[in-house]
């Protein structure tokens, strides 16, 4: 798998979340995504860019543009280093929300994506791989 | 927060109408749903239409803000209505969890009028028996 293209952003303020759905949108529209899908890819990022800026303190977002050959992708990278998540399950389950949220966000943010994968350790931080493919 | 950050209330009779036609930045919502509020009772409005149609997306937090306002709204004794939400924006609201039951919609601002009982062709469409008092 050859990647194509990188982009990189710091996530620091809230309209960096703006700024993340910008970003991906492009990339989606440049890869061919239909509107349902660019739909889908840009919600899943703000959903997860929020969460990076609002419960991890901020962080880093990074966008990978994909081909594995048959099809193009997009993959969205988040990390912060903020207090990480003590039960990922609990954390994915709808309706869970530790602050003033609907509890959607990364249980959906599952859904609207391919691949999904997160990692986090108390104390440590939190990294979530989010693919979607064309 | 400066006015060019704020999304403008257009009065119309006992409606407030809003038009959001910018990329929504988290505090530019919380701002409408002030700003609405305070309209409600400043104008006496009875309803509200928010039409959504230059929207991309609507993720947890603007779709948590609709159903805000629509929640405020109710219990200042005034409707909400949002109209114009994207086949996509649909769908993809609908993947991600968020059904919005309490949110009255309509596909444009002619029929979201309709719904509120105003505009031709009201009678009998309002879904609720409020308006005839």
């Amino acid at each position: 798998m050859a990647d194509a293209r990188t982009e990189a952003l710091e996530i620091g303020e809230s309209d960096d979340v703006v700024r993340v759905r910008q970003l991906v949108r492009d990339a989606a529209v440049e890869l061919g995504f239909s509107i349902v899908d660019q739909t889908k890819v840009v919600t899943a990022a703000s959903e997860l860019a929020r969460n990076t800026y609002a419960y991890g303190g901020g962080g880093r977002f990074r966008l990978e543009m994909l081909n594995n050959g048959n099809r193009d992708g997009l993959r969205l990278v988040f990390e912060d280093d903020g207090p990480g998540i003590a039960d990922v399950e609990q954390a994915l389950r709808d309706g869970y929300t530790t602050g003033s949220g609907l509890g959607m966000g990364l249980g959906g943010a599952r859904r609207l994506v391919n691949e999904f994968q997160i990692e986090s350790k108390p104390g440590w931080g939190t990294r979530v791989v989010a693919t979607r493919w064309r | 927060m400066t006015e060019a950050e704020r999304i403008p209330i257009l009065k119309m009779g006992d409606l407030l109408l809003v038009t959001i036609q910018v990329d929504m930045h988290d505090r530019i919502a919380m701002r409408l749903q002030d700003d609405l509020t305070q309209r409600i009772v400043e104008d006496h409005a009875r309803g509200v239409l928010i039409d959504i149609s230059s929207l991309e997306i609507v993720d947890s937090f603007i779709g948590r803000m609709l159903a805000n306002i629509a929640a405020m709204s109710r219990v200042l004794d005034a409707d909400t209505v949002v109209v114009g939400m994207r086949p996509a924006v649909a769908i993809t609201l609908v993947e991600l969890g968020l059904s919005l039951p309490d949110v009255r919609t309509a596909l444009n601002v002619e029929q979201g009028m309709r719904l509120l009982g105003r505009g031709a062709g009201a009678n009998g469409l309002a879904s609720d028996g409020r308006r005839s008092h």
